[in-house]
C-alpha cells in the first residue's frame, strides 16, 4: 500500500510521539459521563468527535466574520471568502493534488459520489455499459450507480469478497473490459476495516479506459492519501470523520476532467453571466458549488486538517495499528467472539460478533455501561449477506482512542455474557 | 436494578433461548412479513382465523434480537384464542405502555407483557418490542406489502 509508509515515522522522530493525554484533552465531548459510566468512545467510524480548534473555528466564523462568501465586497465577506478559500489549498495538500481548483466542496461522500455518477456518470455510460464496484461498498457508493445503471441501461458489476474480508483481485482480468466505464472502490470499508489495494484496482481500470473513483471516507482519517500516486481520477471523503464538522465534504477530480464536465446543480456562485437566453457558468470549482455552502463547516473542516498535519497522518496511523492489533488480540481471547473479516491490511475499524446474542442487544447493554459502538449493518447490506449476518458490532477507533477503551469494550462484554448465560 | 437488567428480564432471555410458537403454521389463512431495516430483523407472522374472527393459531419466524424475539413469542401465547378487536385494542394498550405510562393492558392473562415495560426508558428498542405487532396487525387488514418500521 503506497500511501501507508511507516518509514517515514521512523525517519522522523517528531512525529513518533503522540501524547495521548494531550489529544484526549483537545476533544470537549470525550469527557462526560453515560448512563453513570465515564464514555468509552468507539464509533469513529459513524463520525469522529471534534476537537475546541474546530468548534472554535465555527465558532469564530459566525461571530466574527459572518457573511456571505465570493460576491461581498465588504470586510466581513472578503475575510470568510479568505477563510473558506484557504481550506481548499489545505484540502489539496492534505490529498497532494497538484491543483486547489480540483477541490470542490460538498455535504460529504455521499453528495461528492451522487455529483460524479450524475454529470460524467450520465455523459460516460450508457446502454449495455457497465460499472463496477465491490462486495464491501458503503451504500453511499452502491445506490448512485444503481441508479445510474438502471437510469441508462447499463449494468453494475461486483468485485466479489473472500471469506477472510479481501477483495477477490484476481477476478478483475473477467470484471473489467472494455465495456466498463466506471470504476468505484471504497479504499476502506467501513463495515469490517479492510483497507482495499486500490492502486492495482485503477490501474486495472485505466488500462481499459475506464473512470476511477476512490470513496476514501474511510481512509482519509487514517492515512497519507497522494491522489497522483493512486492515479483516481475522482476522491470523495467527509470532513465528519477527519474530525471535521458534518456538513462538509471533498469530492478531488482531475482538473481536466472537472473543466470537460457539465454542472451539476444550477443557481447562484456557479454562473458567470444569467440571461433568460443563455447563461454561462463559473470556472471549476465553483461550476461545481451552486448556492451558499456551509461556510462554517468548510471553515471548520480547515481547522481539523491543521489539527491532523500538526500530528501527521503516520503518527495517527502507527497509532491506530498498534490499538487495532492490541483490540484483535484481546477480543479474540474473549470466549464467543468472531471478528467478522481477517483482512490481509486493516484499519479504522473492527466488526464482531457475540455468540447466542443479537448485535442489537449487545450494543444496548454496552452503551449502558459508557461503551458507545455500532451495531447494525453498518449501511453495507451486500457485505452482511456475504457473512451471513443481519448485523454486527463494530468498534472503530480515531486518534484519542487507547488501550483503556478496549479494555471496558472487553470487560463490557463480560458483562452482556453474564446477562445472556 | 440497572436500567439494562429491566430491560433484560428473565422471562425475556426464556424467550429469546427458546421462542415458544416458532415455526411454519399448517392451517395458517393469513400471514405477514415485517422488517426492521434499522438492525436487519425479519419477522414472518402465521395466523389461522376462524370464521367469528377468533385467532385460533399463532406461530412466528424469523431471526432478531432478544426484545423482537422474544415480543413475538410472548405475542403469540398471550394473544392465541382472542377474537380479532380485542386483539386490536391490545395492541394499541401495549403501544402505549412502551411509549407513555408504562402500565400494562388492564386484561385477563396478559401481565406477560408487562416484562416489556422496560422497553420505555430504550427508545430506539421501542421498534424491535414493536415489529412483530405491526406486522400482525398487517396479516389482520390483509394487505400484501412487507411492513417496515422505519
Amino acid at each position: 500500500m503506497c500511501s501507508l509508509n511507516r518509514q517515514s515515522r521512523i525517519d522522523d522522530p517528531g512525529a513518533t510521539s503522540l501524547d495521548l493525554a494531550t489529544v484526549k484533552s483537545l476533544f470537549p465531548c470525550l469527557h462526560q459521563q453515560v448512563h453513570g459510566n465515564p464514555l468509552v468512545y468507539l464509533d469513529s467510524a459513524a463520525t469522529t468527535q471534534k476537537p475546541i480548534s474546530v468548534l472554535e473555528a465555527m465558532d469564530g466564523y459566525y461571530r466574527e466574520n459572518c457573511s456571505n462568501i465570493h460576491r461581498g465586497l465588504h470586510a466581513l465577506s472578503e475575510r470568510a471568502t479568505a477563510k473558506y478559500e484557504q481550506v481548499r489549498n489545505k484540502v489539496a495538500a492534505l490529498l497532494r493534488a497538484p491543483d486547489p481548483r480540483e477541490v470542490i466542496f460538498t455535504r460529504g461522500t455521499t453528495e461528492s459520489i451522487n455529483l460524479v455518477a450524475r454529470t460524467i456518470g450520465r455523459e460516460r455510460v450508457g446502454s449495455g455499459d457497465e460499472v463496477l464496484i465491490s462486495a464491501m461498498e458503503h451504500h453511499s457508493n452502491i445506490v448512485p450507480w444503481q441508479m445510474l445503471c438502471e437510469e441508462q441501461g447499463a449494468t453494475l458489476r461486483v468485485i466479489p469478497c473472500s471469506d477472510e474480508g479481501d477483495l477477490i483481485l484476481d477476478e478483475l482480468v473477467d470484471l473489467i473490459s472494455e465495456k466498463t466505464r466506471i470504476v468505484s472502490i471504497g479504499h476502506v470499508s467501513n463495515a469490517i476495516g479492510t483497507v482495499n489495494d486500490v492502486k492495482q484496482i485503477i490501474q486495472a481500470a485505466r488500462e481499459m479506459g475506464a473512470l476511477t473513483v476512490v470513496d476514501a471516507a474511510q481512509s482519509v482519517p487514517h492515512m497519507n492519501i497522494d491522489v497522483e500516486d493512486l492515479g483516481c481520477d475522482f476522491l470523495a471523503f467527509s470532513g465528519h470523520k477527519v474530525y471535521g464538522p458534518t456538513g462538509s465534504g471533498v469530492l478531488w477530480g482531475r482538473l481536466d476532467l472537472l473543466e470537460s464536465m457539465k454542472p451539476w446543480q444550477g443557481g447562484g456562485d456557479m454562473i458567470r453571466t444569467v440571461s433568460f437566453e443563455k447563461t454561462t457558468y463559473a470556472e471549476v470549482p465553483l461550476k461545481f458549488e451552486a448556492g451558499t455552502p456551509d461556510i462554517a463547516a468548510v471553515i471548520g473542516l480547515g481547522a481539523a486538517l491543521d489539527f491532523v498535519k500538526e500530528i501527521g497522518l503516520d503518527a495517527i496511523y502507527a497509532h491506530e495499528k498498534d490499538l487495532l492489533d492490541d483490540a484483535v488480540a484481546k477480543l479474540d481471547q474473549v470466549s464467543g467472539v468472531r471478528i467478522v473479516g481477517r483482512p490481509a491490511h486493516r484499519a479504522s475499524s473492527i466488526s464482531f460478533v457475540l455468540d447466542g446474542v443479537h448485535p442489537h442487544d449487545v450494543g444496548t447493554i454496552l452503551d449502558q455501561k459508557g461503551v458507545a459502538v455500532r451495531a447494525g449493518h453498518h449501511c453495507a447490506m451486500p457485505l452482511m449477506k456475504h457473512f451471513g449476518l443481519p448485523a454486527t458490532i463494530r468498534a472503530s477507533f480515531g486518534v484519542y482512542s487507547e488501550s483503556d477503551d478496549v479494555d471496558s469494550l472487553v470487560e463490557a462484554i463480560d458483562e452482556v455474557k453474564g446477562i445472556f448465560r | 436494578m440497572n436500567d439494562f437488567r429491566e430491560l433484560y428480564q428473565e422471562m425475556i432471555l426464556d424467550h429469546y433461548r427458546s421462542p415458544r410458537n416458532f415455526g411454519p403454521l399448517e392451517n395458517q389463512n393469513l400471514s405477514a412479513r415485517g422488517y426492521n431495516p434499522l438492525c436487519g430483523d425479519e419477522v414472518e407472522i402465521h395466523l389461522y382465523r376462524d370464521g367469528d374472527g377468533i385467532l385460533r393459531d399463532i406461530s412466528f419466524e424469523g431471526c432478531g434480537c432478544a426484545i423482537s424475539t422474544a415480543s413475538a413469542s410472548i405475542l403469540s401465547e398471550v394473544l392465541k384464542g382472542r377474537p380479532e378487536n380485542e386483539v386490536r385494542d391490545i395492541f394499541e394498550e401495549f403501544h402505549k405502555m412502551i411509549t407513555e405510562d408504562g402500565t400494562a393492558p388492564e386484561r385477563e392473562g396478559l401481565t406477560k407483557l408487562k416484562v416489556f415495560s422496560g422497553v420505555k426508558k430504550f427508545p430506539v428498542r421501542v421498534k424491535c418490542a414493536t415489529l412483530v405487532w405491526h406486522t400482525l396487525i398487517q396479516a389482520l387488514d390483509e394487505k400484501e406489502e412487507e411492513v417496515c418500521t422505519e
